[in-house]
C-alpha cells in the first residue's frame, strides 16, 4: 500500500510562504514526479510528506491515516537523499542494515534481507567495503539499497541523480524505472530535469512558486499545457512563444509553437538562420522570423543549412497552443 | 608537479629553519642529559662530576615519586574525560540554533584566554576559599558546614581548575567537527527509525571521533605538564597529595636546589610522557587515518 493524499497543504518559513496550499491524490503504485525549477518548493512538499519539516496547515494522510502529526520513522515513507546520505564509518552492509537494526531485526533476518537487496542493485561485490571508496552510482545503490530493505509503503527520491555525470544519470534513470517496474511501489520522485520527469512519470505535478501548475501524464502535458509555465517548462527544446499580430490571427493573447512542429522549406514564416546546430539525428535553428521574432525550430538531420541563409517554415496548425490575457490556455 | 631541481631547492631553502629548530631543540635536551648524570647542586658548589645513575636512582626511589606518577595520570584521565564527554555535550548545546548564540559561544570560550595561575587564583580565593569563598557562602546558605576544598580534595579541586580552563578548547573542537555534520545524514538516520539517542552513538560520536582524538592528544601533551595551577594553589600539598611530575621536579630544584636530580627527574619525566603517547596512540590514534 501506498497511498497518500495531501489536503491544503500549506508551509511557511516565518513570513514566507514556500507552498500557499496544495491539494494532491497519490495513487498506490504510481510514480509520480515533482518538477519546477529551483526554489519552486518541490524538495519542500517531498520533506512535508516524508515528515522532516512540520507542515503549517492542512493534512496528510499515508493509506487513509492521518500521518501529519507522525514523525518520519512512524510513516512508514523511505527516502533517498541528493547527497545520498550514506553513513561513512559504516561498511556498505551496515548501512543497508541500519533501518533493520533500528527495527530491531535479529542478526540472521538483517543478513538475508541485506544479501537479497544487494543482489537486485548488484551490490553483493562491495557489501564489505565503505561509502567512500564507492563511485557515484554505486553510493546511489547503496542509498536505494537502504530504502528498499525497509519494504515501505512509498519511496521519495530528492534529485538523486543530480551528482552524477550525464552518462551515469540516463542508466541510473533506467534502473530506477525498472526497480519501480519490479517492486510496484509508489514513488515520488523530485527533480528539476524536466526529461527525468517525462521518462520516468506515470504523473508528473509540475510546480511553480509552490503552487501546482498542472497535474497529469508526460503527454497529456506535452500535448494540452494548461498554462504559459508549463508549455514552457515541458518539452526540450522549449517551445516558442509569439505574441502580438501573428497571436490576434489566432484570437489570442499569445501562442505556442513547438520547435518540433515547424516544417522547413515551404510555408508563410521566412526569416534569415541565425545559428545552426547539427547534432546528427536532429538539428537545431535559430531564425529572425520577419515580423514575428527568433523562433527555434527542429528540424531533420542532415540538413545543409548555414548561418545567413534565407528560408520558409510552416507551423503546423493543428499544433499551435493558445493562451489568453492571463496565461491560461484557450481551448 | 615538481622537477629534480625544484625539489633540490625546495629543500635548500627549508634546510635554514629546519637546522635551526633542530638546534633548537637538541641543545636543551643535550643539557638536560648531561646535568642528569653530574653532580650538580647549587648548595654544594665543590661537589662536581659524574656520579653515574645516582641522581636517577635518587630520583625514583624518592618517597613522592610513586605517588607523584600517579597522581599525574589520574589528573589527565579525569581532565580528559571530564573535558571530552562535558565538551561534547556544550558542543551539542550551543550547536543549536537559537538566540544570543554569538554572545554564548564567545562567552563558552573565554576560559580559554585566561592564563592559568589567574584562573586558579580566582578559584583559590573566589571559590574555594572556606571562609571567603562563594561555595563557602552557599554552604552556610544551606546550613552545611563550609568544604574546605584544596584542603580536603587538593586533586579534585586541581582537576576541577584545570577542567574548567581546558573545557572550552574541547568544546569548540567538538563544536566545529559537530557543525561539518551533514543534516541529511541525520535525517537519513530519522527516516530509518534512529531514535535520538541512537543518532548520537550510531552517527553523531563516529563522526566525532576524529576531533575527540585530536583533544586528547594536544590536550595529553599539555596537561602532561600542568604546573602553575598547582603551584598558586595548594603548592602540592597538603604533604604530598597533590604533587605532580612537574611538580616533584620543580621540588627538587627550589628546595634542594638539586640541579642534577631535577634534570634526571625531567629525562623520567620525558620518558613516562613518550610511554603515555605509545599507548594513547594504540588506543585512539587509528581514528586519525581518513
Amino acid at each position: 500500500m501506498g497511498q497518500i493524499t495531501l489536503k491544503a497543504v500549506r508551509k511557511s518559513f516565518g513570513e514566507v510562504h514556500v507552498i500557499p496550499g496544495v491539494d494532491l491524490e497519490i495513487a498506490d503504485g504510481e510514480f509520480v514526479v515533482f518538477v519546477g525549477p529551483s526554489g519552486c518548493g518541490k524538495s519542500t512538499l517531498l520533506r512535508l510528506i516524508a515528515g522532516l519539516e512540520d507542515t503549517s496547515a492542512g493534512q496528510i494522510m499515508i493509506d487513509g491515516k492521518d500521518a501529519t502529526a507522525l514523525p518520519p520513522a512512524r510513516r512508514g515513507l523511505a527516502m533517498v537523499f541528493q547527497s545520498y546520505a550514506l553513513y561513512p564509518h559504516m561498511t556498505v552492509r551496515k548501512n543497508i542494515a541500519f533501518p533493520l537494526k533500528m527495527a530491531g531485526l535479529s542478526e540472521a533476518e538483517q543478513a538475508k534481507k541485506v544479501d537479497a537487496a544487494a543482489a537486485v542493485l548488484n551490490l553483493t561485490a562491495y557489501l564489505d567495503r565503505r561509502p567512500g571508496q564507492l563511485s557515484g552510482g554505486q553510493r546511489q545503490r547503496v542509498a536505494i539499497g537502504r530504502a528498499i530493505v525497509r519494504e515501505p509503503s512509498a519511496f521519495l527520491f530528492d534529485e538523486p541523480l543530480s551528482n552524477l555525470d550525464a552518462a551515469l544519470r540516463v542508466t541510473m534513470r533506467q534502473e530506477i524505472s525498472e526497480l519501480h517496474q519490479t517492486l510496484k511501489t509508489t514513488m515520488i520522485y523530485v527533480t528539476h530535469d524536466q526529461v527525468e520527469a517525462m521518462t520516468m512519470a506515470d504523473k508528473i505535478v509540475v510546480l511553480n512558486a509552490g503552487r501546482i501548475e498542472q497535474v497529469g501524464s508526460p503527454l497529456d502535458l506535452y500535448r494540452a499545457p494548461d498554462n504559459l509555465f508549463v508549455a514552457g517548462f515541458i518539452g526540450s527544446p522549449k517551445m516558442n512563444f509569439i505574441e502580438g499580430a501573428e497571436a490576434a490571427r489566432h484570437k489570442a493573447h499569445t501562442i505556442g509553437i513547438r520547435p518540433e512542429h515547424i516544417g522547413v522549406g515551404s510555408g508563410n514564416w521566412e526569416g534569415t538562420v541565425l545559428l545552426s546546430e547539427h547534432l546528427g539525428s536532429d538539428s537545431f535553428i535559430k531564425v529572425d522570423v520577419d515580423g514575428i521574432g527568433i523562433i527555434n525550430v527542429r528540424a531533420g538531420g542532415e540538413l545543409g543549412i548555414h548561418h545567413g541563409n534565407r528560408i520558409r517554415l510552416a507551423p503546423d496548425a493543428d499544433k499551435i497552443h493558445r493562451f489568453d490575457q492571463a496565461g491560461k490556455a484557450i481551448r | 608537479m615538481s622537477t629534480k631541481s625544484s625539489r633540490l631547492a625546495a629543500r635548500l631553502m627549508l634546510s635554514p629553519s629546519v637546522v635551526l629548530l633542530l638546534i633548537w631543540m637538541i641543545v636543551p635536551l643535550v643539557l638536560t642529559l648531561w646535568f642528569s648524570f653530574r653532580r650538580y647542586n647549587l648548595m654544594y658548589p665543590d661537589r662536581q662530576g659524574f656520579n653515574d645513575f645516582g641522581n636517577y636512582t635518587r630520583f625514583v626511589m624518592s618517597s613522592d615519586f610513586g605517588l607523584a606518577v600517579l597522581n599525574t595520570l589520574i589528573l589527565v584521565g579525569a581532565v580528559l574525560v571530564i573535558t571530552v564527554v562535558l565538551g561534547i555535550l556544550i558542543a551539542l548545546l550551543i550547536e543549536r540554533p537559537m538566540w544570543g548564540q554569538g554572545v554564548v559561544r564567545i562567552l563558552v570560550i573565554s576560559p580559554f584566554f585566561i592564563m592559568p595561575p589567574v584562573a586558579a587564583l580566582i578559584w583559590k580565593n573566589m571559590f574555594f576559599n572556606p571562609t571567603n569563598g562563594l561555595f563557602g557562602e552557599a554552604a552556610k546558605y544551606l546550613g552545611l558546614p563550609p568544604f574546605d576544598f584544596l584542603g580536603q580534595a587538593p586533586l579534585a579541586s586541581i582537576i576541577l581548575i584545570v577542567s574548567w580552563q581546558w573545557l572550552p578548547f574541547a568544546t569548540l573542537i567538538l563544536l566545529t567537527a559537530l557543525q561539518s555534520l551533514s543534516g541529511e545524514e541525520l535525517e537519513a538516520a530519522e527516516m530509518d527509525g534512529a531514535p535520538p539517542v541512537s543518532r548520537f552513538f550510531y552517527i553523531i560520536l563516529p563522526h566525532l571521533a576524529r576531533s575527540i582524538t585530536v583533544v586528547v592528544l594536544i590536550q595529553t601533551i599539555f596537561l602532561l605538564g600542568v604546573f602553575g595551577e598547582i603551584l598558586v594553589t595548594t603548592q602540592g600539598g597538603p604533604g604530598s597529595a597533590s604533587t605532580t611530575l612537574p611538580y616533584l621536579i620543580f621540588k627538587e630544584i627550589s628546595l634542594d636546589k638539586d640541579v642534577g636530580t631535577a634534570a634526571a627527574g625531567g629525562v623520567v619525566a620525558v620518558i613516562l610522557a613518550n610511554i603515555v603517547a605509545i599507548f594513547l596512540m594504540r588506543a585512539v590514534g587509528k581514528n586519525l587515518d581518513a
